[in-house]
């Protein structure tokens, strides 16, 4: 979609004192942002010491966040329109911007820029090691069994969701139940990664052969007359049991872009092709997926970053072992298990660095957007 | 004439067939899909001692061998020899296994010691205990006693689950409500105000959309720990509102940039400045995409485990329902009633959220897919 930014002149607030300053205003708004600044560091001091889990403290934190943030706009944009024009109109945008744009610097920005630097450093961030990390990391048995695994998440799990996702969207486009299909299937998407993951071991759940199985693949198996298998256990085919769960839930993702996107094909388009003889699935492949191009991308690509960063689901179901490690449950074992910060931060770079292409792909998109 | 009526016959019989073949593959993948909160929900309104010695399933109308006569054999009997039993001449490992009778009944040991034998006959039969215990257990966490199917009673501490809830409300709603204002101030500048690095800033909201949580985690412990503020509510809230500022600044310029221009020329003219504009028409102009942001920011605090695993940790009194959940699946990871109910409260929210304001989750969910 392609975005418009219109400037709009920012104008004098009231007419003819504006130009010049107003020492009066200046001064009542510089000792309210004073005392706003004092309130905002009180509040921090007590919701730092304040530790319990109740309603109370979170209605403390919903008045010092909204209720500062508003109040530090309001008393900053106060001092600035006291202002001579000149320095309103430099100044105002930045207040806008201003927390925001700080907010992130502090939060994502600096830190990867710290995450790369420490990751030239060894395991307690005191001495110098190159790229020993990095030589360590696509070396060490542990980590090549992770990248192993997260290709196998990348591609299959990544593959599975696209091509369940649109399957589900055409059918559902072509049924009257459209509307409780698409809720049941999406529905796993409101569901946290480790409550699937319960739900899933439930249903892995395995008994030996003489009792009672409780899990429902096994019961299957068993009533076939299979023996019972230890699902998660199962090397390797764990690691696909494990990717079922990311499947079952991201497929509803998938499906509702995708659902959206069908719905935009123009049908004078399928028409004439119908008209000309071509079949359902000839139609499908020649006018719709080329259509749809761009949300088959965008499908693929967030779904792809979802499994690159998987961590929940397999520290949760089997926490890495059985050979199901992945990039995200090594990074935190080495972090918090073994406190290598160096090793661990050149994990976070080098999933930086797999996911960095779609970052790019993103800003080449911006730039085309017009007004940037 | 005729042959274009047989040929619109032909037609009307393939299209019911397609419909056929779409709504009952539709179906099987919906099936598929529930299946498994099925299982789990139905297991956790399941007293204990059914939910570990049969299936879920069982709860359906099925076909299964009930007792429906005890025989009393001579107690000492010889177990080495043949018994007799119904008119049968059986051995102890056939009564052990279970014998079908040429009527269609088994007859399998009931106690070998005191030589008594069940007669049983195939009916149709459901399982059709439903308790509210394990609700009562993993809520409220007293100590319960419980009957297993052999008989023996044993006591167990439940767990408090109402407290990891309302930790997860202390979380959730300040970290979706905080983030809210901050973007809203900074799309609006990024969408109507000209100031030097505007598009560099906001190519860096769109590079920061895709990052992996990861790379900044190790940083914004090292400041937390300065700031004192590790394992308190507030270092959370400043993650999930710096994690999700992205996002939600991306998605507001989309919808703020889109405002009709005239509007807010007309309020420049009566000499409204930019702050007045912001508060009296962008912010109520905005309310649809602010639903979509909140609802979806909501459900992404609500059931993320990474980042409250790492800033708010696991200590009882703070915990949140996603930490509890994985640790109850490592410390009681048989205890299936309790896991399926302590599962469904982690869920029942982010549920009822999806299920009453689904259209705005999707519309959030479709903005956010560049988000990862």
């Amino acid at each position: 979609m392609i975005q418009q930014t219109k400037e709009v002149e920012t104008r004098p607030a009231s007419g003819a004192a504006a130009g010049f300053m107003d020492p009066g205003r200046f001064f009542a708004a510089l000792l309210g942002l004073v005392v706003v600044l004092v309130l905002l560091g009180l509040g921090f001091v007590y919701l730092r010491d304040s530790k319990g889990a109740n309603i109370f403290n979170a209605v403390v934190a919903i008045i010092w966040g909204v209720g500062g943030v508003a109040a530090l706009y309001y008393t900053v944009n106060a001092l600035i329109e006291s202002l001579p024009n000149k320095w309103r109109g430099r100044l105002l945008p930045f207040l806008f911007v201003g927390p925001g744009v700080a907010m992130l610097f502090w939060v994502l920005t600096i830190p990867t820029l710290r995450t790369l630097y420490q990751s030239f450093f060894n395991n307690d961030s005191t001495s110098f090691v190159g790229f020993n990390n990095y030589i360590a990391t696509f070396t060490d048995r542990g980590m090549l069994e992770s990248f192993r695994n997260n290709l196998l998440w990348l591609f299959v799990g990544t593959g599975f969701c696209v091509v369940f996702g649109l399957l589900i969207a055409v059918l559902a486009d072509r049924s009257k139940f459209e509307n409780i299909a698409k809720a049941l299937i999406f529905m796993p998407m409101a569901i946290s990664f480790v409550g699937a993951s319960v739900i899933w071991k439930f249903m892995y759940a395995y008994a030996p052969s003489d009792q009672p199985q409780i899990g429902l693949q096994n019961a299957i198996l068993t009533g076939f007359g299979l023996e019972p298998q230890s699902w998660l256990t199962l090397q390797p085919w764990n690691n696909l049991f494990l990717i079922v769960v990311q499947v079952w839930m991201a497929t509803g993702f998938a499906m509702v872009l995708f659902s959206a996107a069908i719905k935009g094909v123009p049908t004078d388009l399928i028409e004439a092709a119908r008209v000309d003889g071509a079949t359902e699935i000839q139609s499908f492949f020649a006018i719709t997926i080329p259509y749809i191009q761009g949300t088959i991308i965008t499908v693929t690509t967030t779904t792809a970053i979802g499994t690159l960063k998987i961590f929940d689901v397999v520290w949760v179901m089997t926490g890495g072992q059985y050979g199901t490690s992945v990039v995200g449950t090594e990074f935190y074992r080495q972090f918090f298990a073994n406190r290598n910060f160096g090793y661990g931060a050149a994990i976070a770079i080098v999933l930086f660095i797999a996911i960095s292409p779609v970052l790019i792909y993103n800003l080449r998109q911006l730039r085309k957007q017009e007004g940037f | 004439m005729a042959l274009v009526q047989g040929r619109a016959a032909g037609t009307r019989r393939s299209k019911i067939i397609n419909g056929v073949l779409v709504n009952g593959i539709l179906a099987l993948i919906c099936i598929l899909w529930t299946v498994p909160t099925i299982g789990l929900l139905v297991s956790s309104f399941r007293p204990r001692a059914d939910v570990v010695t049969n299936g879920w399933w069982n709860v359906l109308p099925h076909q299964e061998y009930v007792t429906v006569n005890q025989i009393q054999l001579t107690p000492g009997l010889p177990l080495d020899q043949p018994i007799q039993v119904e008119g049968q001449t059986l051995t102890d490992d056939q009564l052990r296994a279970g014998f079908k009778l040429p009527d269609g009944r088994k007859v399998v040991w009931a106690n070998r010691r005191s030589r008594t034998v069940d007669v049983q006959n195939q009916q149709w039969t459901a399982k059709t205990n439903f308790t509210l215990n394990n609700y009562d257990n993993v809520l409220i966490g007293q100590e319960y006693t419980t009957t297993d199917a052999a008989g023996n009673t044993k006591t167990e501490k439940g767990e408090n689950m109402s407290n990891a809830f309302i930790s997860s409300l202390t979380v959730a709603i300040p970290a979706t409500i905080i983030p809210i204002l901050i973007a809203a101030f900074a799309a609006y500048a990024f969408a109507w105000m000209r100031f030097p690095g505007r598009k560099t800033l906001f190519a860096m909201v769109v590079g920061l959309l895709v990052i992996p949580a990861q790379v900044a985690l190790i940083p914004l412990l090292t400041d937390f720990s300065a700031l004192g503020i590790t394992g308190t509510y507030l270092s959370l809230w400043l993650v999930h509102t710096g994690f999700g500022l992205c996002l939600a600044i991306y998605l507001l310029y989309n919808y703020i940039s889109q405002l009709p221009r005239e509007i807010l020329e007309s309020a420049f003219i009566d000499g409204a400045s930019p702050f007045t504009i912001f508060i009296r028409l962008i912010l109520p102009l905005s309310v649809p995409a602010l639903a979509s942001f909140a609802i979806f920011q909501f459900m992404w605090v609500w059931n993320d485990y990474l980042n409250a695993l790492i800033f708010l940790g696991t200590a009882p009194d703070t915990q949140v329902v996603t930490i509890k959940l994985a640790q109850m699946l490592g410390s009681r990871g048989q205890d299936w009633h309790l896991l399926t109910a302590g599962a469904f409260v982690s869920m029942v929210l982010p549920l009822i959220v999806f299920f009453s304001l689904q259209r705005y989750f999707v519309r959030g969910m479709m903005a956010g897919s560049v988000k990862g």
